[in-house]
């Protein structure tokens, strides 16, 4: 046990190397389905559907071996800065979670209950999430938003969003 | 003159009121999402796309040029009125220009930015439209093996000359081949990546891939680390250049569409190198090096005009060789393909009418922004102050609703959430995004023209190599992979010495 704590610290803050993870499992499944073919040689097509999985298969496994050495080593990526960004603080989380909330409602909502109540509560859920602690305006925004979309899309492209709930009052 | 009178076909096109329509409506977008942080031009292109399906492909097409163009003009905008500079290619704009807005000289900063664009946009345009044809005739005698080899190259280049960490952007290509991958295997038929989900025989949609990673992803990433404290926007009147400003203005306006333009048309392509080029040439030549560092406009001049000239480039290879080197040239060449139309050399030949009109309407463009840009310039001041959670609540909205539209089915929200979460952590970890889409875009053509060259060559790989082009380009890759090798050499001959381009030197990566 006595090399544990070395372990340890080593792995503190380095969450970077998850991203190496990734590309391992990623480089591991695309090799893995690629085995997984079945072709028989073929003279019309000689470097058939396996090949190039294989290569980029080959391509994502030594970038995780790679990059887990960078990062022990003390290697680090540069997040990506921009106008709205402040990087001295940490990640918020209190305000991805829920905006990520309202994009699954979203996703549960669009075909049972129709674009316009689902775009209402991403919208809203959305700015919510991001600060905004105007509750009506917000509310109306999003309605006005999601309703103007909805027959902006139908009467100018043709494309038929989907009604839901609202189906026949629209 | 061929080329002319093709070009005034395009106009005649371009002009009709509907389609001029179209291209104050690109310009016009395209500014909004520049100045706006958090949007892009390719995103706004990826954004349109389902919803530009029921258009006509040239009106479409003319939109999206607006938007191009638009985009980096608004770029400018956004980092000369605010500190920090929205894209990579308006890093060094930002330099000088911010400091000759904080100097009370905003209008004269933001006018020789606007005329710079206009200028190395035109020159630029004018450059695209006649070597564009030359690289095509030269192109359409290329067979399968160069192609193979020019699109590696496009891909290595992209991936090992831009961005800080070679590393990483090896990382970015890999995930970005791998969702290529993801679908019906073209030649056999067979189902790659899809475990067995119906849904994804098709393959990801590029918009969805592209949406997810550009737009989600941003929101995402911006709400994680949302600035509390608004930036101070430097309020602005009507832009406008004194004489003096107009003389010192107009020799770096030329140089930097020189090194802009011949930049952008490579296939490493992007606006970095030669902004920082034109920048550091100014500084030299400037008979006021004492202000540079305090708001120099020929810092403003240079570098802007390289930029846009940079962006006409990139257009040479993606029309005539169907070689997107950015990331908006990458979605547009998505955007040819879901019109069913081939990119590629027999571009100008099959769709000739709707190149020209684009290439017109790049001029049409331009003009525009100049003419609707200057008086305009405080009201988009004005939306860098919309307030941030209806900008990026919009993003997700706008984001949504794009995705879905493109074959209404929730699932596509699913891929689009976790691909965008894909976004966040490449941003989170430093991972460039440019590699990922081309690698989407790009690695399934390159896979095609692989198995099309070893199916002539009856499955001998010597025939990767039977074209002398073909071998040429492998010796320029090998020279880009091994470049931090030669780099090394270089400087033990000769220490002390260090070089004036500070970035993409990826050397670092590989020397531990």
């Amino acid at each position: 046990m006595s090399s544990s704590p070395t372990v340890a610290s080593r792995l503190k803050g380095r969450s970077e190397l998850g991203v190496a993870l990734l590309l391992g499992a990623a480089g591991v499944m695309v090799f893995l389905d690629a085995n997984g073919l079945a072709t028989p040689y073929s003279k019309s097509d000689p470097v058939g559907p396996k090949t190039v999985p294989f290569i980029v298969a080959g391509l994502l496994i030594v970038c995780a071996v790679l990059l887990a050495v960078n990062v022990l080593r003390g290697g680090k990526g540069e997040a990506e800065g921009g106008e709205d960004v402040d990087l001295a603080h940490p990640a918020d989380w209190k305000t991805i979670l829920p905006l990520v909330g309202a994009f699954v409602a979203n996703i549960l909502l669009i075909d049972w209950a129709g674009w316009v109540i689902s775009g209402t509560v991403l919208f809203w859920g959305s700015v919510w999430a991001l600060g905004g602690r105007h509750y009506v305006r917000d509310g109306l925004i999003s309605l006005a938003m999601s309703i103007l979309t909805f027959y902006g899309f139908f009467l100018g492209l043709g494309i038929a969003l989907p009604a839901g709930l609202l189906e026949g009052i629209l | 003159m061929d080329v002319f009178s093709s070009l005034m076909d395009g106009f005649a096109t371009a002009l009709t009121p509907m389609n001029f329509l179209y291209a104050v409506i690109g310009v016009v977008l395209g500014t909004a999402v520049g100045v706006l942080p958090g949007l892009g031009p390719a995103m706004t292109v990826a954004l349109l796309l389902p919803v530009t399906y029921a258009l006509e492909p040239t009106s479409a097409f003319i939109m999206f040029a607006g938007i191009y163009y638009g985009g980096m003009y608004g770029g400018s905008t956004t980092s000369i009125l605010l500190n920090t500079p929205g894209e990579s290619s308006s890093v060094v704009t930002a330099i000088e220009g911010n400091k000759m807005a904080k100097a009370g000289r905003a209008a004269q900063a933001l006018a020789t930015a606007a005329i710079g664009s206009f200028v190395a946009g035109t020159i630029g345009t004018t450059l695209l439209a006649v070597c564009a044809p030359i690289v095509v005739q030269f192109a359409v005698s290329l067979g399968s093996p160069s192609y193979f080899a020019i699109m590696v190259l496009a891909l290595l280049a992209v991936t090992a000359v831009l961005g800080s960490s070679r590393l990483r952007g090896f990382a970015a290509l890999g995930l970005g081949l791998a969702i290529g991958l993801v679908g019906m295997d073209s030649v056999t038929g067979q189902q790659r990546l899809t475990f067995g989900m119906p849904l994804l025989a098709d393959g990801l949609d590029i918009v969805v891939v592209a949406v997810a990673i550009f737009a989600v992803g941003e929101a995402l990433w911006v709400a994680a680390h949302l600035r509390r404290t608004p930036l101070h926007v430097i309020p602005v009147g009507r832009p406008w250049m004194g004489k003096q400003d107009w003389k010192r203005s107009w020799k770096p306006w030329l140089r930097g569409t020189a090194f802009g333009f011949p930049f952008g048309a490579l296939p490493a392509g992007g606006a970095e190198i030669p902004t920082f080029l034109s920048y550091v040439t100014e500084k030299r030549l400037s008979k006021h090096p004492e202000e540079f560092g305090h708001g120099a406009i020929e810092g403003v001049a240079g570098p802007e005009a390289a930029n846009n000239a940079a962006a006409a480039g990139t257009l040479t290879p993606m029309l005539a060789l169907g070689l997107p080197t950015n990331a908006t040239a990458a979605v547009m060449l998505a955007a040819f393909t879901s019109y069913g139309i081939q990119p590629g050399p027999q571009l100008f030949a099959s769709q000739g009418p709707l190149v020209w009109a684009l290439i017109a309407s790049l001029f049409i463009g331009n003009l525009l922004l100049l003419i609707i840009n200057l008086p305009l310039a405080p009201l988009w001041a004005k939306l860098l102050q919309l307030p941030r959670p209806y900008l990026y609540a919009g993003i997700l909205f706008f984001a949504t609703l794009g995705a879905y539209s493109v074959n209404l089915q929730a699932f596509d929200l699913v891929i689009l959430l976790v691909l965008g979460a894909l976004g966040f952590m490449m941003r989170r970890f430093g991972l460039p995004v440019l590699p990922l889409i081309l690698g989407v875009i790009l690695g399934p053509r390159l896979e095609g023209q692989l198995r099309k060259t070893l199916q002539l060559s009856a499955g001998n790989p010597a025939g990767l190599w039977s074209e002398p082009i073909a071998v040429g380009i492998y010796v320029i890759v090998a020279v880009i992979l091994l470049w931090p090798l030669l780099m090394r050499l270089w400087r033990k001959a000769r220490p002390g010495r260090s070089s004036l381009l500070p970035a993409n030197s990826g050397a670092a990566d590989y020397s531990d």
